[in-house]
């Protein structure tokens, strides 16, 4: 199975520093298979054109291809309708989105319930939402193990709470929060529910119906798409209800120098030429997770991040950082004696790629007392040879140090 | 001859005998071993150099003849090797030497030159941002005087 899906993606054959690559970093962003390399390329060779403008043949096949992109990610995430699948640049953006449309719903004495497990992408618009709005930004905390405290998000969460944010698998540790409890929760003191998807959707079956959350935000490229496009998805109403963000082409129904009244969802919220090729890309990324069993897909990715944790485990002077009741993909650790920047230097010399530094968790670090971490984190393509290799990189860096 | 000048042949001598990659970088770390370390009230907000993968602490003094006396650390033990070689070329020279001295050059000839780039993120690059705009701050207000 591992050995025909590796197949598939063409940038694994090459080397780094003269040693086959070991690519460990697929939380930062995920390798292309062919299939989606060449639903890009194939986009501008045949039809190459702007979408819901012109009337002519390329105009109207591109068009195709992007709604049918649309419809495809609908169905991977069991959106109710295509209205409620929004184009954006990625999860930031779409995070940013809802922030900046939230904007005239919130007043001073509001709070926005975030956790200390997110990703600054995760904070940051919150908090420069509540500055304009002048509600308050609060934080759940961890356990020591990387989890959301539960009893803490509990004791927070309070009918001024109008806003909660929560990743869904955590970026820096791996942890898979139970957010379908967290939802519920939240919708039972009223607030609106956000869930940063960024983590979950290369490796979790998504269901937006069941899941309940009023907003989910995902990017492609983590999960084998293109870059710079991603995907909000809304509840209907509230999308029909927020105001655009973003003002320009697309998004209009009617403009007068005075006035402008506003295209109908999704457009409403996609202003300007869109990602067209990243559209189609993303489509076929979607295409292509769909073919692999989803039964295979997880198996097979479980059992070398547990396999490589043990392992770490057993290892004298290697620190797990964060051992979440549920991990996923991700594995963060410290090694004796060196330095997060060290081990990353002399493992990307031996030609394995894993990331190292606070990544983009600041706060997190912060209550976890360490500066940054060195993470591997694991994707459909890993092998068990790239397990024993990044076994043996520790190893041969801690000789180093 | 200077001090300064003698360590930095030393270093590219040093490099010329490196054939793998190991003994290049076990060189770096024993040169970060042998930097002294900066006092705990040195090691501050004020003179840190923020990078997204590790810090460098940067403290610039006053020596003779208009000299900049440089003292600099890092959390890391290869960013701290790469910063004996940063030292070896600029620590004690005027602002003028600094500011002619190539060090992009000086990295590129030691295969090491990734480490300044922006991807990095290790705090040197910005280092030495800092270190030639204290040197031309140095140039300017002379000039002035």
């Amino acid at each position: 199975m591992s050995q025909s899906i590796r197949a598939d993606f063409p940038i694994l054959d090459r080397q780094a520093h003269g040693e086959p690559l070991v690519y460990l970093d697929s939380a930062a962003t995920t390798q292309k298979p062919q299939a989606v390399i060449d639903a890009v390329s194939g986009y501008y060779e045949t039809m190459n054109a702007n979408v819901h403008r012109a009337a002519h043949a390329l105009a109207d096949e591109a068009t195709q291809a992007f709604e049918a992109a649309r419809e495809k990610v609908r169905a991977f995430i069991n959106a109710p309708t295509r209205e409620q699948v929004i184009f954006t640049r990625g999860t930031t953006e779409s995070i940013n989105l809802v922030a900046n449309a939230l904007s005239q719903r919130l007043s001073p004495g509001d709070e926005i319930l975030i956790t200390r497990l997110e990703h600054h992408s995760n904070i940051v618009p919150w908090q420069m939402l509540a500055q304009r709005s002048g509600a308050t930004l609060v934080a759940c905390d961890i356990t020591d193990n990387g989890d959301i405290d539960l009893e803490d998000f509990a004791r927070r969460l309070n009918d001024k709470t109008r806003v909660v944010a929560i990743n869904h698998v955590s970026n820096a540790l791996g942890t898979v929060n139970p957010v379908e409890t967290l939802i519920g929760q939240a919708h039972a003191v009223g607030a609106v529910v956000l869930i940063d998807g960024a983590q979950a959707s290369a490796h979790l079956p998504l269901d937006m119906v069941s899941l309940d959350c009023d907003f989910y935000a995902f990017s492609s490229h983590k999960m084998f798409g293109p870059t710079g496009i991603g995907v909000l998805y809304g509840k209907r109403d509230l999308l029909e209800a927020l105001p655009p963000w973003q003002g320009g082409g697309e998004m209009i129904e009617h403009v007068t120098m005075e006035h402008t009244t506003y295209n109908v969802l999704p457009y409403k919220f996609e202003a300007g030429t869109p990602n067209i090729s990243g559209a189609v890309g993303l489509g076929a990324a979607v295409d292509y997770l769909t073919s692999i069993p989803q039964a295979d897909l997880v198996a097979q990715e479980d059992r070398l991040v547990q396999l490589a944790v043990s392992e770490l485990k057993q290892m004298p002077g290697v620190r797990l950082v964060g051992e979440p009741e549920r991990r996923l993909s991700v594995i963060s650790f410290l090694v004796d004696g060196a330095h997060p920047n060290d081990i990353g230097t002399l493992m990307d010399r031996q030609g394995i790629a894993v990331r190292t530094g606070h990544h983009c968790t600041m706060p997190l670090m912060e209550r976890l007392g360490t500066p940054g971490t060195v993470r591997a984190s694991f994707s459909l393509y890993n092998s068990q040879d790239d397990v024993d290799r990044f076994v043996a990189g520790i190893r041969k860096a801690q000789s180093f140090v | 001859m200077t001090e300064g000048i003698t360590e930095l042949d030393a270093i590219r001598e040093s490099f010329e005998f490196f054939d793998a990659w190991e003994d290049k970088y076990r060189f770096v770390i024993d040169l970060g071993k042998d930097l002294p370390s900066l006092p705990d009230h040195q090691r501050v907000e004020d003179n840190l150099v923020r990078g997204c993968q590790s810090q460098v602490w940067l403290v610039v003094g006053d020596g003779p003849d208009g000299s900049l006396q440089l003292s600099i650390d890092s959390d890391a033990h290869i960013v701290r090797g790469l910063i004996a070689i940063v030292l070896a070329a600029f620590d004690g020279r005027t602002p003028e030497d600094i500011l002619g001295f190539d060090i992009e050059a000086l990295f590129a000839e030691l295969d090491l030159l990734s480490h300044l780039s922006q991807t990095r993120g290790n705090g040197l690059r910005a280092m030495v941002a800092r270190i030639r705009s204290v040197a031309e701050a140095r140039l300017a207000s002379s000039d002035r005087g």
